[in-house]
């Protein structure tokens, strides 16, 4: 047993969920600079122009961000998980090699454009460079889920004389089943987060009287679009999502649900603590009968419980993948709620004057973040003990040489680092806040 | 197929060595040519729209790297640790001194991020002018491909070997001192009136320390690495590569303050002519073993089966026309730098 695995594994969640936190707001901006830019083309109404260009100095700092965190994760592939990349970097680098030559040249090229060359350019022109920025950050969401996807659920290679894998089919690699549920529940979610954003930064400006055309403007969109994404996320995608865990990696959907026993007419459970070492779920409060329906579409169906998969295969955190997927679904449930409401408001006509509504959305900020990392440590936590299912274990994947004293070093100072950047982000997006959708001085 | 992918690799590394080359240069140098936050801004706003796409080259070839040979991923990345894990956070800190530095127009908070700005782009040059003096120096492979560089053991070039040593050391300041040139040739082609003229005069100062390390690191080189001599006598065609960086070394020094593009231009030719002989040098070996020859990392022993190779290689080309077409539209609308009246200014 490598005696660095712990730090090695702690170093890469750490960093890969900070940096999906502007990952998935650049992305959720950059949909929405889109249909800004779209609208004020076709209205020629200065407002638009005047939202999308504070958004874009918001996107231009997430970004600058995004850029610099998602770095490290390339790099952490060799530095701490080289017996991983020995073995499948034939596989995984080919996204990886098309994420840098398809989408970070075409985001790169053209969000200086997009920044700099709004007069240059002239509209249709900047309309077009927005439009390649959202392509190129769309595009580089596709190829990390299709890593991702492959790592879930190999497929497409084959198998070399010292136990490599290299990629035989493009097909096997850009149409996996896994690829399509999961990029499409992926960036719905990046979606809803943007909305929100959008939401959040309208609300405070009707509550606070400032920028009010403004305010209405980001409200209204944001509503209407997390609604859209709101019930795009739960069916059919997140749906078609569980249907292929439980389909494929039985073991994670039982830890997700929290099925110890294998049952037929098994039920849903809403709220309850999984107890790992007594094997059951302390007080829970459940829907009988819903989990084999949702699943299998019978409500007698029989449900696999991790008392049927040897506890070699049981992910090594169940307690962390059960909690991560209830916090997700529950925030997404309350997500549609909320937005459900909003969008009644809205057609009473009722909703800029609404001020504990304005509060709610408002306050709603920090959860599509939560909600989506969440979703995230599902995924990840949920595939272990496996790097890439059921070919690569974690443990074996770790860079050997590499002692737990270096790992904590390189640990602490991204610790130290995204702390600094944590609160320099903080300062800088709030002074665009603050200093909202004005006329260019 | 392996030998395609060395080229094709070498060919992105060089591109990114000089294009985000002169915007670490500008880095390094801007606080020497630079002296009014007018004159600064001038410097910033030349780089500013175009210095991520010029380091989206790094990771790019980052990840063909990895697809390539992964085999040489996973060795070099890990046994270079530290200094790699160094090298991200300075990249980290340099992405976000010149991206906050506009976002508050503060000048206490401008002068610290050109500081920042500064520092990390000296260090960035030197770590990859010693990472680039490792690799040709060679590491302590063992059988299984392994091994793990300590920062420094006794400053000597053999084994134990450390990342710093007095051979990479020099490399270090040679590629400090070469990017700090191409820097210059950069500001002096894109800025105007004493800006200018003080890079055309720093360009010419520094041009003679960089005679001079050139000289003696590839002395060194050829003494440590036997296998470029013989490279060098097997394909004599090889000798194009040396002479087109001594060349561009010349007329870099010849042209300046006369012809600010050609200047640009021989510049980046002494650098594409170094990084082009190292790999000619190296070639068949990517990473030598510095105890015994039959260790080192080869194309053969570290790259990914033919099969996944010629597959990328079709989505690869393709790839890069469309790259070469992003990179004319970026750089013939940013010609002037950024506009002086967009909302985001620099």
């Amino acid at each position: 047993m490598n005696p660095a695995l712990t730090v090695h594994r702690l170093q890469f969640a750490f960093t890969v969920t900070f940096h999906y936190v502007f990952a998935q707001l650049t992305m959720g901006l950059a949909l929405f600079l889109v249909v800004l830019k779209t609208l004020a083309l076709r209205t020629g109404d200065e407002r638009y122009d005047r939202a999308a260009r504070f958004w874009s100095r918001l996107f231009g700092i997430s970004f600058a961000l995004g850029v610099v965190t998602g770095i490290p994760m390339e790099f952490q592939f060799g530095t701490n998980w080289a017996e991983f990349s020995r073995r499948v970097g034939g596989v995984i680098g080919q996204p990886l090699a098309m994420e840098g030559v398809f989408s970070f040249f075409l985001e790169s090229s053209f969000l200086g454009l997009v920044l700099f060359g709004e007069k240059r350019l002239g509209r249709l022109g900047h309309w077009a460079a927005t439009v390649a920025l959202w392509l190129g950050s769309w595009l580089s969401g596709f190829f990390i889920v299709a890593t991702n996807a492959w790592m879930q659920h190999p497929q497409g290679y084959t198998v070399g004389s010292a136990g490599e894998y290299g990629l035989v089919s493009l097909r096997g690699l850009l149409l996996n089943p896994w690829l399509g549920w999961q990029y499409a529940h992926n960036m719905l979610g990046a979606t809803m987060t943007g909305a929100l954003l959008l939401c959040s930064v309208g609300a405070f400006y009707l509550l606070a009287d400032r920028h009010q055309d403004c305010g209405r403007l980001f409200v209204r969109l944001g509503t209407v679009i997390g609604l859209i994404a709101g019930l795009l996320l739960i069916y059919p995608t997140g749906d078609g999502q569980s249907k292929m865990v439980a389909r494929y990696q039985p073991a994670t959907f039982a830890a997700m649900e929290g099925v110890f026993q294998t049952q037929s007419g098994a039920p849903i459970v809403i709220i309850g603590q999984p107890d790992v070492e007594k094997r059951r779920l302390d007080n829970p409060l459940a829907v009988p009968r819903m989990l084999s329906f949702l699943t299998y579409h019978r409500w007698a169906a029989v449900v696999r419980g991790l008392d049927q998969i040897p506890p070699a295969e049981w992910p090594d955190q169940i307690p962390l993948v059960y909690y991560s997927y209830h916090i997700m679904v529950g925030l997404g449930t309350i997500f549609l709620a909320v937005l459900v409401a909003s969008a009644l408001l809205l057609w009473r006509g009722r909703l800029y004057t609404n001020r504990p509504m304005l509060w709610v959305l408002m306050l709603l900020l920090p959860f599509p973040f939560i909600a989506n990392t969440a979703g995230w440590i599902t995924a990840e936590s949920g595939r272990q003990p496996w790097l890439a299912h059921a070919l690569v274990r974690t443990a074996e994947g770790a860079s050997p040489q590499i002692s737990s004293g270096n790992a904590w070093f390189t640990l602490l100072g991204f610790l130290g680092m995204y702390a600094l950047l944590s609160i320099l982000f903080l300062f800088l997006a709030w002074r665009q806040i603050e200093r909202g959708p004005v006329a260019a001085s | 197929m392996g030998t395609v992918w060395f080229c094709l690799i070498a060919f992105m590394l060089t591109v990114y060595v000089v294009l985000d080359g002169f915007d670490i240069g500008a880095g390094i140098a801007h606080l020497a040519v630079a002296r009014t936050a007018e004159e600064r801004r001038k410097v910033l706003r030349s780089i500013g729209p175009v210095w991520d796409a010029n380091e989206v080259w790094l990771i790019a070839a980052g990840g063909t790297l990895y697809m390539a040979f992964p085999g040489l991923y996973a060795s070099s990345f890990s046994g270079f640790y530290l200094p790699l894990i160094m090298v991200l956070w300075l990249l980290i800190l340099r992405g976000i001194s010149v991206e906050f530095r506009s976002s508050f127009a503060h000048p206490v908070w401008m002068a610290f991020w050109d500081g920042v700005f500064a520092l990390s782009s000296v260090l960035l040059a030197v770590f990859f002018g010693v990472a680039l003096g490792n690799v040709v120096r060679g590491v302590a492979l063992d059988p299984a491909q392994r091994f793990f560089e300590p920062l420094w053991t006794n400053f000597r070039p053999e084994v134990p070997t450390g990342i710093l040593d007095w051979y990479t050391a020099l490399v270090g300041l040679l590629a400090l001192v070469a990017l700090a040139i191409h820097g210059c040739a950069w500001i002096a082609l894109r800025t105007d009136g004493e800006t200018a003229g003080r890079a055309v005069h720093l360009l010419r100062r520094l041009w003679w320390g960089g005679v001079v390390l050139t000289a003696v690191v590839t002395w060194f080189s050829w003494d440590l690495q036997p296998q470029i001599m013989h490279n060098l006598s097997t394909h004599p065609w090889g000798w194009v590569l040396p002479a087109l960086a001594v060349g561009g070394l010349v007329l870099t020094r010849r042209w300046s303050g006369r012809r600010p593009l050609a200047t640009f231009l021989a510049s980046a030719a002494y650098l594409a002519g170094m990084l082009a002989s190292a790999a000619f040098g190296l070639y068949p070996y990517v990473l030598p073993a510095r105890s015994d020859p039959s260790l080192s990392l080869s194309i053969e022993n570290t790259r990914a089966p033919v099969a996944s190779l010629r597959l990328a290689f079709a989505w690869w080309a393709v790839g890069m026309a469309l790259v070469f077409l992003y990179f004319w539209l970026l750089y013939r609308r940013m010609a002037g730098g950024a506009g002086e009246n967009e909302s985001h200014g620099y």
